[in-house]
């Protein structure tokens, strides 16, 4: 029944926003890549929020760009609106946040995928993995297509045993009633891998012509224009806002009178749901207190009529949300067009991953995305790009590419999923990095391009430029040290205009621009550069200048860090035989098989008294060696 | 983590001449050199040199202790890290006071076996030692569990768990703003900010004022009983004391062989020391001169100044009167049951206010007036020893001083007007340092806080 069907140097099953990343990003650095979707018109399909980014979120799709994936440059072609959140705070925090018109970004991204040479795109499901030896060399479709190749990434996304709950009615399905994965969710579990069951939902999606905006408030994009990508170059200037409107008390009414129909609490899901994208009967039942909340109307795209009703996640039956939507001033007369609904599948438990997303259990084997355990676009995105990255190197013999937690918070994502685990959809918040003051929105191009150069995802003239921006901050934040402002009339001048204190004596530019009220800008008029400076370059010199301090703290503690990380464990270490080690921790050393010391006292029920047994064997192991 | 500054004291506890301080790891030398005056920087010196200097407490500007330091450069040394030994004084207090002064600075107090460790994690111990060094690191930990446990019951746990809590809401309030820029939470201004970080800091202040009243509760009120030879000072020991160990007799200065006694007075610990007039013919301030006996007396925490009843105020009463001024001193007037010739007015004069008690040692009449006065002084100014929290261990003491600064540098960031992304870095690292006292820093809990303190989601 199944025949040969081609040979493949890396096969990405799934085309979600981690697939197309993971295949990209394989199909560039030279492997011949195979994307296997189940529907070719679902390629970057978003099945809730029509939106990409955010606080952290929007910093992994700056990431992923420099890291040369796709996510930036497809949003900056495909936008709504595009806004940049945090303004009024730290530049730590600053991010960007995209409204998407889904339909295009989808098409967009096909586009594209199409377009790439060596990846080839194909319609299909599959059920197995081709096993040899233990190692992964290849999947069969459900049409008996055998495909081979030396690595394989999974990205299964909320497919695997899918099941929609709407109500009191329930059946099996992906996405969007889309056609579910099962098979391929058995296979896994005989494989020997650890599988949970989790849960996640969306709100229902009304028509805008039958939406009263007068009643709600505007929510426009930003009028400068903005992009998530170092290489966009022109920008969408026509965009379309979001609204802002709120429960009322009848809606709280509505949902306590009909919660024994809700699935959540009549015991129907049993499925882990996240905490952050709470269904609006959770909010309300939770949170009873608070007299209302906050929905957001956003446009599903500049070609459909559909609207998403942000913060009204549900899964109560559908007559229920259509007397919910009546209840909210502005959505009175609002046509439903689809219904929210919950949706359960299974992921795999993360802390069977190494490091490189590979999993430890099959060789050759790499997963990304929702299958991984966590929510979200970006941190699919985030980690397809590993994936497809790794799965490249791999079949070219060479060293995995891992980022540590003060390069990325793509770093972050990954290293919390495989050395903790999650037992809820996972979701990035900047609260996660203990390195925030790093990972920023406005340096992700120094913290990675080069590494997206050396792995060969970023162009010779991309990083030529990056350079030049790299030498131009350095260059100037030297001279900014060294050139000495002296309290003459027109610098007081300057200084009163900005609200700041008259200098009292001389003091060099980069001390002065410290002050909270001094921009680069002032400093420019003061003394001015040899050439005038591009406005990246500008930002980054000011924020470097001013938190000079913080960022030394913050290396500081990296420095640390790095001391533990360099200390490699031995993979193949039996804990067991220990002696000292405490049981719990000897548990979960042999579950997670952490890669340094580093991971190893981050794994949790691993006490630092256990750390410092694990260091003593290290050493010991580095003796008796020496001794034979 | 492993390679930050440890330091210990050295030398074993109790009354040497000499004690050390060791400081090993890569800050060794820095720390040391910002804490001493010599004739050069000790950044500056050769390696395994000893150099005469002060201790200087940089926060007061004032001279703490004359000290030899040892300055020994890794390799070549226990730990082949750098190392640095402060030969001070012998003393629990004195080596104490040069502990917490490096601790101060950055240090962190070692844990038993840590040189130890180090020396064997370095590759200066021999492979033979290092079971041994292990069952040191797993007994200790089993230690520090049960005390950790028994503190998750005592009330500072309790206090700072409360600390730790407000710090949490606050941070989770901060973070709530950032990560959801549009959801309908107050924004958290510098101002709001600013009135929970003072209230925070005056509870850390106060629990650091305490740490002086539990030192007093671990180690006992230092206290001096003086005044003239032959007045009664032994025999108020022995009351005092209740057992025999002083040698009594009515010729003056044959009191030997008492150095300290401990003993609890209504739940005050007194620790009976430096009673030179006891121990010698002469009274303390003419031994001494009326200057030096000044400072000795300051160091007492309690002054016990004898008076004899039979006789009238000599010059030497009215000296030591004099030198008990603004002092914590309790004046007994001995020899009731002889005739009295003290001139109570005169004396009434020079008291400055402290407490008269009248007794007769001989009769056993009076001791427990002592007793209530004594009492009834350390517990003045609405101390109650049961409602007091104590914290006692330096580690603790060490731990609050940084949690005082994080704040303290939290509260510069929000007169600098910084984003409060930046100055919540100096709060969170403040809400990490009182963990390391009830032994929780699982940064999980901040997640955990954000979701139950605020409905967010799509």
């Amino acid at each position: 029944m199944g025949y040969e069907a081609g040979q493949f140097d890396v096969i990405v099953v799934g085309a979600g926003h981690a697939g197309v990343e993971a295949a990209l990003a394989s199909a560039r650095m030279g492997a011949k890549t195979l994307c296997l979707t189940l529907n070719l018109d679902t390629i970057a399909y978003m099945p809730c929020n029509p939106s990409v980014g955010g606080p952290a979120k929007g910093i992994v799709v700056r990431e992923v760009d420099a890291l040369g994936g796709e996510m930036g440059r497809n949003i900056d072609k495909t936008h709504i609106q595009m806004r940049m959140l945090n303004t009024g705070k730290g530049p730590a925090v600053r991010a960007l946040r995209a409204q998407a018109d889904k339909y295009q970004y989808q098409n967009e991204m096909k586009r594209t995928m199409e377009n790439t040479p060596n990846l080839t795109l194909r319609q299909g499901m599959a059920e197995r993995l081709l096993m040899e030896d233990g190692k992964c060399r290849g999947v069969v479709t459900q049409t008996g297509a055998e495909y081979k190749a030396n690595a394989v990434v999974l990205t299964t996304g909320t497919y695997l045993r899918g099941k929609i709950i709407l109500g009191e009615l329930s059946y099996e399905s992906g996405p969007n009633n889309m056609q579910p994965s099962v098979n391929l969710s058995y296979h896994l579990q005989e494989l020997g891998f650890e599988m949970v069951r989790f849960k996640t939902g969306t709100p229902p999606r009304v028509n805008s012509k039958t939406i009263d905006y007068s009643v709600t408030e505007i929510q426009p994009g930003d009028d400068v224009p903005r992009a998530f990508s170092y290489e966009t170059t022109s920008y969408i200037t026509e965009q379309l806002p979001c609204w802002l409107t709120y429960t009322s008390p009848e809606t709280h009414e509505l949902i306590n009178g009909n919660l024994h129909r809700s699935p959540m609490y009549s015991g129907m899901i049993e499925g882990t749901g996240p905490r952050y994208c709470p269904s609006i009967e959770d909010k309300i039942v939770r949170f009873n207190d608070k007299p209302r909340h906050q929905i957001f109307l956003e446009p599903e795209g500049r070609s459909t009529e559909e609207v998403y009703v942000q913060g009204l996640s549900t899964s109560l039956p559908e007559d229920v949300q259509r007397k919910i939507l009546a209840s909210i001033p502005g959505l009175e007369k609002a046509e439903l067009m689809r219904a929210g609904y919950a949706i359960e599948y299974d992921a795999i438990v993360p802390t069977q991953l190494w490091p490189s997303l590979e999993t430890k259990r099959v060789d050759g084997l790499f997963t990304a995305g929702q299958l991984n355990g966590t929510s979200g676009y970006e941190e699919a995105a985030g980690q397809g790009v590993m994936a497809g990255i790794n799965a490249a190197l791999k079949v070219q013999g060479k060293d995995p590419l891992i980022l540590d937690r003060s390069e990325a918070y793509i770093g972050v994502l990954i290293d919390d999923l495989i050395t903790k685990g999650t037992n809820e959809p996972y979701r990035l918040l900047t609260s996660r990095a203990e390195y925030r003051l790093l990972l920023r929105h406005d340096n992700a191009d120094l913290r990675l391009t080069e590494k997206g150069y050396e792995i060969g995802l970023i162009s010779q003239e991309r990083y030529e430029r990056f350079l030049e921006k790299k030498d131009q901050v350095t260059a100037e934040i030297e001279r900014l040290e060294q050139v000495s402002i002296k309290p003459s009339e027109e610098v007081q001048a300057l200084l009163e205009k900005a609200n700041s204190s008259a200098l009292k004596e001389p003091m060099s530019a980069a001390t002065l621009l410290k002050r909270p009220e001094i921009t680069y800008d002032v400093i420019a008029k003061i003394v001015p550069a040899p050439t005038n400076l591009d406005e990246v370059v500008a930002e980054q010199v000011e924020i470097q200048v001013k938190y000079a301090g913080y960022i030394d703290k913050q290396l500081a503690q990296v420095e640390r860090m790095r001391k533990m990380e360099n200390k490699k464990l031995p993979i193949d270490l039996d804990y067991n035989a220990i002696n000292g080690l405490a049981t719990e921790a000897k548990q979960k050393l042999l579950e997670v098989r952490p890669l340094s010391v580093g991971q190893a006292s981050r794994v949790s029920g691993v006490n630092p008294a256990d750390i410092s047994i694990l260091l003593i064997y290290l050493e010991q192991g580095k003796l008796a060696k020496l001794a034979q | 983590m492993e390679y930050d500054t440890i330091a210990a004291i050295s030398t074993p506890m109790g009354e040497g001449a000499i004690a050390i301080v060791r400081l090993s790891g890569e800050q060794a030398v820095t720390i040391a050199d910002s804490i001493y005056k010599g004739k050069q920087s000790l950044c500056d010196v050769t390696t395994h040199t000893i150099h005469y200097g002060k201790l200087m407490d940089p926060a007061t500007d004032e001279a703490v202790e004359e000290v030899m330091m040892s300055v020994m450069r890794a390799p070549r040394t226990f730990t082949r890290e750098d190392v640095v030994e402060i030969n001070c004084h012998g003393g629990l207090v004195s080596v104490n006071r040069v502990l917490q002064l490096v601790l101060r600075e950055g240090a962190r107090l070692a844990e038993p076996g840590e040189f130890t460790k180090r020396a064997f994690l370095n590759g200066r111990i021999d492979l033979s030692q290092a079971e041994a060094v292990m069952d040191l690191i797993r007994a200790k930990t089993d230690r520090a569990m049960n005390v950790a446990l028994n503190q998750m019951e005592g009330r500072l746990s309790k206090l700072v768990s409360s600390l730790r809590q407000t710090l949490l809401e606050t941070i989770a309030h901060v973070e709530v703003n950032i990560d959801y820029p549009e959801y309908d939470a107050e924004e958290m201004t510098h101002q709001l900010l600013q009135e929970k970080l003072h209230e925070v800091k005056n509870e850390v202040a106060t629990l650091l004022t305490t740490a002086q009243q539990g030192k007093i509760l671990r180690e006992g009120l230092s206290t001096a009983i003086i005044g003239r030879p032959n007045v009664g000072k032994s025999s108020l020991m022995n009351a005092l004391v209740q057992e025999n160990k002083a040698i009594v007799t009515d010729v003056a200065g044959t009191t030997r062989d008492v150095i300290e006694e401990y003993v609890n007075v209504r739940g005050v610990p007194l620790r009976l020391v430096d009673t030179a007039g006891i121990r010698e013919t002469e009274d303390i301030v003419e031994r001494i001169g009326v200057e030096k006996s000044r400072k000795v007396l300051k160091e007492a925490d309690l002054i016990l100044l004898v008076l004899n009843n039979n006789e009238r105020l000599t010059q030497e009463d009215e000296n030591l009167l004099a030198a008990v001024k603004g002092l914590n001193a309790i004046i007994i007037i001995n020899k009731t049951d002889l005739e009295s010739h003290i001139d109570r007015d005169r004396l009434q004069q020079l008291s400055d206010n402290h407490p008269i008690i009248t007794v007769s040692l001989l009769q056993e009449e009076g001791v427990d007036r002592l007793e209530e006065g004594i009492a009834k002084l350390f517990f003045a100014g609405g101390m109650e020893a049961q409602d007091m929290t104590y914290v006692s261990n330096s580690r603790h003491i060490a731990l609050l001083q940084q949690a005082s600064g994080s704040i303290e540098e939290a509260l510069h960031g929000i007169e600098a007007s910084l984003p409060i992304d930046m100055i919540q870095i100096d709060i969170t690292r403040a809400w990490e340092i009182l963990g390391e006292i009830v032994g929780d820093t699982v940064s999980e809990s901040l997640i955990d806080q954000l979701f139950s303190q605020f409905c967010l989601g799509k």
